[in-house]
């Protein structure tokens, strides 16, 4: 118990900004203590720990944490992420999205980001609704899920978020779950140490926005339902039918230095033939 | 120590290519951009450079909106910096720089102008996004906008954005037209000790009594980069002295307030104007960018003529130079305001005149160039 309350009193803003805006069973707040498990697991000092958070209730996850944090506008954390980067390779930077900000008006970003294999760790709170607007739907809404703005179902479908950040090129790609919150902190925690651009999916319910109008009773019953239905890729694999069923885990692990380190190098190795031509 | 005169390097370049030299003088060491004509050649003059100059950093964004967001991580992390873009572009940018203005980031964005709305007239010129530096990005802020008229001057201003930029810690555009970026003409290369560089102030109290937005004596907070020690909240928010977002009347004043002063208080040193002959002028021509060029010609010519003309160059286009068009005002009969685009700065000019005296306008927006004669036919 004391050690968890040094933690907390390490790592987050207590004397400022608590309580935190959440709504009571929000998922929020458990991909908040992921993040910072997973920053002490790894030993990195505060100091060198730079959260860029988009708009959104996953955004404001920033101001609660004693790093260097900065909020930006809708959909361009990554943006900022990649300056910070460039900037100063030596940070760790992370990169905090909701799923409309990450997906939906920051998706030429994410793929960019992707592509260019900037070292920025990308964490996306996917809770497939425009949460702080008040629920309408956004990029990852399932079809026929309802939302204010789909009041009689979505008809477009929803982005694979794993797959679609595969496809664009990213070095690593995992999905988990607020339920799963061990195995979640694993696969943070492995991003975070690996370089180029990581993307963590994190299924979070929101029972206020999307959970309420979808059918479900209660919080509690949300996070049933990501129990029940998330399992193992390994074990996903396996099924004959996965029938609506979701797999976590790790789905792309590629080894290739990112963009800060290569461009670093290319300016020293122009820097070497100046210094020999002379 | 300043290079002797003979010892010059003198070099041929275009005002676009004046404008990395300048920014390099000035210290820029990360460009962030998207290509747009005609402003493409400071993008592809940076590509070639930044890598050489230490810990240079370029970047070629997806788009605009990137390029503001990446320069915005850049300058948080410590650096000074730059992109540029010209109308559609700057379109993109305008939240992006409202962000900046309200989390008091310095950065410099050069917009060259085309003519025409939309993609318009994209090798010609045009100065039609006046209104738009101006009141562009939503909510009340306050911005620092400069012109060049020339490809010297193209190094000046963009060292003086530099500066203001970091002195302030403020957003600074510079605002350039077709003509001006795309003239060649001879200058001599910027040399240490050439220009006063100013870098933004960092803060020497310890980290735990720092406070990021605080009031100051100059209004203007000092600004540590990211990764030094000083950890601290960067929002977009309307926010406390802390950083944090906060909705309470008085702090929410505060903060505006503060962001205004410290440009009202230093009008003196922002507000750059030249006068040409206007100590005696009954007639005085205002302008700016290549305009500026025509006018010069015109203003010599009427003179020759005996018509006592003046001109008043406006290198600072915002805040607007009040403290220097007004007294012309107020000594002269007949102001003229000639511009490439339906009466952007006219507007101000008119503002400040209360009557004084007869404003008139040229305006142009076929994508030509005003001619000095067509300047000349106004004043004499
Ligand atoms: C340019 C812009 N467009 C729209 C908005 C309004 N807006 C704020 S948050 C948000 C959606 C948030 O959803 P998501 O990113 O999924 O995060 P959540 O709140 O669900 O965590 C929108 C549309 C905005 N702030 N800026
Ligand atoms: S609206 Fe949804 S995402 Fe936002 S705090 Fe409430 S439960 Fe969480």
């Amino acid at each position: 118990m004391a050690e968890i309350t040094q933690l907390i009193h390490h790592y987050l803003r207590h004397n400022k900004k608590f309580p935190l805006v959440f709504c009571p069973g929000c998922g929020h707040g458990i991909v908040l203590g992921s993040l910072v498990r997973s920053v002490h697991a790894l030993g990195l000092a505060k100091d060198n720990v730079v959260i860029v958070a988009g708009i959104g209730c996953s955004g404001r996850i920033a101001a609660y944490v004693d790093f260097n944090t900065v909020h930006t506008t809708h959909g361009r954390a990554l943006t900022v992420a990649t300056g910070i980067k460039m900037a100063n390779p030596k940070l760790t930077v992370i990169a905090v999205m909701g799923d409309g900000d990450a997906f939906s008006i920051g998706g030429n970003h994410l793929i960019h980001a992707a592509r260019r294999n900037i070292g920025v760790t990308a964490l996306v709170l996917n809770n497939f609704i425009y949460g702080m607007t008040g629920g309408q739907c956004s990029s990852t809404t399932p079809e026929g899920a309802y939302s204010h703005t789909s009041p009689m179902g979505q008809l477009e479908s929803a982005f694979d978020i794993v797959e679609l950040t595969r496809a664009a090129g990213a070095a690593g790609v995992s999905r988990g779950t607020v339920f799963h919150v061990k195995e979640l902190d694993a696969l943070l925690t492995d991003a975070l140490t690996r370089p180029g651009f990581n993307l963590v999916e994190a299924l979070t319910p929101c029972f206020t926005q999307y959970g309420r109008g979808n059918g479900f009773k209660s919080a509690v019953e949300m996070f049933r339902w990501l129990k029940n239905s998330c399992l193992p890729l390994e074990r996903y694999a396996k099924l004959e039918d996965p029938g609506g069923k979701i797999p976590i885990g790790s789905f792309v692990r590629r080894d290739v230095p990112g963009l800060e380190t290569r461009y670093a190098a290319m300016c020293q190795g122009l820097r070497a033939k100046k210094g020999g031509a002379a | 120590m300043t290079t002797p005169r003979n010892k010059r390097r003198e070099a041929f370049l275009l005002g676009n290519e004046a404008v990395v030299e300048g920014a390099l003088a000035a210290g820029c060491s990360f460009y962030a951009g998207y290509p747009i004509t005609p402003s493409t050649e400071i993008m592809e003059c940076m590509a070639k450079r930044l890598p050489h100059v230490p810990d240079g950093v370029f970047i070629q964004m997806e788009d605009e909106i990137a390029s503001m967001g990446a320069i915005i991580g850049g300058s948080l992390a410590g650096r000074k910096v730059m992109t540029a873009t010209s109308g559609p572009g700057f379109s993109l940018m305008q939240e992006q720089i409202g962000y900046a203005a309200m989390t008091e980031t310095p950065l410099v964005l050069v917009n060259v102008m085309r003519g025409g709305a939309s993609t318009g007239l994209p090798t010609s010129p045009g100065q039609g996004d006046v209104q738009q530096a101006r009141w562009g990005a939503h909510g009340d802020h306050p911005i620092i906008v400069l012109s060049a008229t020339d490809v010297p001057e193209c190094v000046e201003m963009a060292v003086t954005a530099f500066n203001f930029a970091e002195k302030y810690r403020t957003p600074v555009i510079l605002l350039l037209d077709e003509i001006t970026a795309h003239t060649r003409e001879k200058i001599s290369l910027p040399e240490p000790g050439d220009f006063e560089i100013v870098s933004r102030l960092t803060p020497t109290m310890p980290p735990e009594w720092y406070k990021p937005f605080e009031e100051t004596m100059r209004g203007v907070p000092p600004m540590p980069p990211i990764g030094s020690g000083y950890r601290f909240h960067v929002t977009g928010l309307t926010h406390d002295a802390q950083g944090f977002p906060t909705s309470r009347p008085e702090e929410v004043r505060a903060l505006t307030e503060r962001q205004f002063r410290k440009i009202d208080r230093f009008f003196e040193d922002i507000q750059l104007v030249e006068h040409v002959e206007t100590a005696d002028a009954e007639v005085v021509v205002i302008a700016y960018g290549c305009v500026a060029r025509s006018a010069r010609l015109a203003v010599r010519q009427a003179r020759e003529a005996g018509v006592r003309a003046g001109l008043l160059v406006l290198k600072t286009l915002y805040p607007f130079p009040r403290r220097h068009v007004e007294p012309l005002l107020r000594s002269t009969r007949l102001a003229v305001v000639p511009e490439l685009n339906m009466g952007q700065l006219s507007r101000e000019v008119k503002r400040v005149n209360e009557g004084h005296t007869t404003v008139r306008t040229i305006n142009r927006i076929d994508g030509q160039i005003i001619t000095p004669s067509q300047i000349l036919k106004e004043i004499a």
